[in-house]
């Protein structure tokens, strides 16, 4: 689950870390009457995406009249599908330096690695790419605390003066507890800034929190944003299915995830393009292959279907009545291949022959069907 | 031949008594698997079909003799499950659950690895050496033994390639669902090595996905240190970035973990990877030279 930077920056003041003074508005002229108190002005669109800044997201503006004609500019933009319907309004204090600094979950270590560079600012991503030798990291394993000693020498590389270690050493350890009290996978300060007057302060914040973990932190899960997912991607959550929307015409359901990958894989290899990433999950509950069936075909784009199930804790008989059930309540008019086998598979065809209906046993050439039928459609 | 389970693996069923853990237990042991206990806190002195429940893994243990443990425990109470198997001594611990919270799974990797214990998942369908022995949810028909090591971070997927390799001949040692979590107790490394060792598997297949650099970092240790041949499969190519396709670990973020990345990265080293899962075997069998 993702987190706003005007939710992180909350979090933030919550637990003691320095950052520039922020508002959260949602109207130009709540903009404008916040700017009122700063010499300089920077509008942020809050928005669950990246590159905010290169999407004309992020403008300065000096004084009230510029900042509520920059609000009403980034206010309704649409960032990478994003509508932007909130703004962050902050002091654009001068700069003396950028740094960035970071904790994440690192699976190849299996740690918690702090991440700090004297270059913030741009992408950790893009810095890593570049020049990953201005990247310093320092492991921790969960319930242990930050090496002191070699975090102090890691300060002692990226900040020349003492009274700046001590600061970006109170705020790293600040960061880490937030980190862990919140089951977070990913937080990050960029850029962190140096002050003219010596402070180094937050302008901006991301969190990424696991959602394995959400469960045992109800304020937290009290913060999503339903603007995270689409309308069609939170009711297959809410009905436990593992659901992603994309662009094609084939609607898919299959069972397991790296199996529904790699079918979308197979359209795309043959030349079709498909409608959605669907995992209806190990347990046969043949609602479930309503419920998923119900999400697919609201697409208006999708014009024919796939069901690619490889039984071993789903029963394919399980499957063939759900798909039954499906056909009651819901109105099939697209083409429908399915491939069907594993546990029970001889019962799970036998119910869908005497409703008429054939199961296939060849992932390619079932794929291949399912083309061949979505092209007849279009 | 097979790697770290075979005919005489005594296995403890975690979380035995309920719907999953149950039908799983009772699978395991009509394909053939030394079942001998299962554990349910506060059900001890009961029986599970014929399987004998003790109220820990311990006591089970100290009773039956126990050289792994499978777990079937709901995800808020399983990371407490796999501490328990590993305080017990048990060398081998398969975890099934999915939704372990990740911090959770940091420290309890480390501390069973640190102890010289191999934990198997978790958010696995566990590994079989087919006629030998099954520690998982696999369905077994589709698997004949053989020459063949599968190592994969996926389940259903395993077994479409399992049947693909099945179909052209070609039998497995063992095959090994490693589990799709961004932290995993075992990975393709310690399984490749394990392959590398073991006299009966004179091939592997490695099943990657997007998310993560382990395919990466699999693919350099392969360079340097195996000598029999690895064919590789990598699914999510046609996966948008920034969403999680249903594993918790399948996700491209930042640019990192792309399949392209992956299919490089095996290129480089030499591995073929298969388009499809069903070219696998023609592919293997190039490099065998069958």
């Amino acid at each position: 689950m993702k987190l706003h930077e005007h939710q992180t920056r909350h979090l933030f003041r919550k637990v003691g870390i320095p950052l520039n003074d922020y508002r959260l508005v949602h109207h130009p002229s709540e903009a404008g009457e916040a700017a009122a108190q700063w010499e300089t002005t920077v509008v942020k669109a809050q928005v669950l995406t990246g590159g905010r800044g290169k999407a004309g997201g992020v403008k300065l503006a000096q004084g009230s009249v510029e900042a509520t004609e920059k609000a009403q500019d980034i206010l309704g933009l649409e960032i990478k599908g994003h509508k932007v319907k909130a703004l962050l309004v902050c002091d654009a204090a001068p700069i003396e330096k950028e740094h960035y600094l970071g904790f994440i979950v690192d699976r190849s270590r299996r740690a918690i690695t702090l991440m700090l560079s004297a270059e913030g600012g741009m992408d950790i991503e893009e810095l890593a790419a570049t020049k990953p030798q201005a990247i310093h990291t320092l492991s921790v394993v969960p319930g242990e605390s930050l090496d002191s000693a070699a975090l102090e020498a890691l300060l002692n590389q990226v900040f020349p003066f003492p009274e700046h270690q001590n600061q970006a050493k109170d705020t790293i350890e600040k960061l880490y507890n937030l980190f862990m009290d919140s089951d977070a996978s990913l937080l990050e300060i960029n850029p962190y800034a140096l002050t003219p007057d010596g402070r180094l302060l937050a302008l901006d914040g991301k969190m990424v929190l696991d959602d394995n973990a959400l469960h045992r932190h109800p304020d937290l899960m009290a913060l999503r944003n339903p603007e995270e997912e689409r309308d069609d991607e939170r009711e297959a959550r809410e009905k436990n299915l593992s659901f992603v929307s994309l662009d094609g015409s084939i609607g898919c359901v299959v069972n397991g995830a790296g199996l529904a990958m790699a079918t979308l894989d197979l359209i795309k290899h043959y030349g079709g393009t498909p409608a959605n990433f669907l995992d209806v999950g190990g347990s046969s509950n043949p609602q479930k292959v309503t419920d998923a069936l119900s999400i697919i075909l609201r697409n208006p784009q999708v014009n024919a279907l796939l069901i690619n199930i490889f039984g071993g804790i789903t029963r394919c008989d399980d499957i063939a009545r759900g798909l039954l059930m499906a056909q009651k309540e819901l109105e099939i008019n697209v083409p429908l291949v399915i491939r069907l086998v594993g546990t029970n598979q001889e019962e799970g065809r036998a119910i869908l022959e005497e409703a008429g209906i054939t199961a296939g046993d060849d992932l390619d050439e079932a794929v291949k069907a399912v083309i061949a039928a979505s092209r007849s459609q279009a | 031949m097979s790697i770290l389970i075979g005919e005489n693996t005594r296995v403890i069923v975690q979380g035995a008594t309920g719907r999953d853990g149950s039908f799983h237990a009772a699978r395991m042991a009509t394909d053939g698997t030394r079942v001998v206990a299962g554990v349910t806190p506060g059900k001890g002195g009961t029986q599970s079909g014929e399987l004998p429940i003790y109220n820990t893994v311990a006591e089970a243990a100290k009773e039956k003799g126990a050289d792994a443990s499978v777990l079937f425990v709901p995800a808020p109470y399983a990371a407490a499950a796999v501490e328990e198997a590993s305080n017990a001594g048990i060398p081998l611990i398969v975890c099934i659950t999915e939704g372990i919270p990740v911090l959770d799974m940091i420290s309890l990797s480390r501390r069973v690895r640190e102890r010289g214990q191999v934990l198997i998942g978790p958010n696995c369908p566990g590994l079989i050496s087919p006629g030998k022995c099954k520690i998982g949810i696999m369905p077994s028909s589709i698997h004949r033994p053989g020459r063949i090591g599968v190592i994969s971070r996926s389940g259903t997927l395993t077994y479409e390639v399992v049947h693909a390799l099945t179909h052209a001949g070609m039998g497995q040692s063992t095959a090994v669902g490693i589990g799709g979590d961004p932290i995993i107790g075992t990975g393709f490394i310690d399984l490749l090595e394990r392959f590398e060792a073991d006299d009966g598997t004179d091939a592997v297949v490695l099943i990657g996905e997007i998310g993560g650099d382990a395919e990466e970092q699999a693919a350099a240790f392969i360079t340097h240190s195996m000598t029999k041949p690895v064919v590789a499969f990598i699914s999510g190519r046609s996966a948008p970035p920034g969403k999680k396709m249903g594993h918790a670990g399948a996700i491209i973020s930042g640019g990192k973990g792309t399949a392209v990345a992956k299919v490089d990265a095996f290129n480089k080293a030499g591995v073929p990877v298969a388009d499809t899962p069903s070219s696998i075997p023609s592919l293997l069998a190039q490099r065998l030279k069958i």
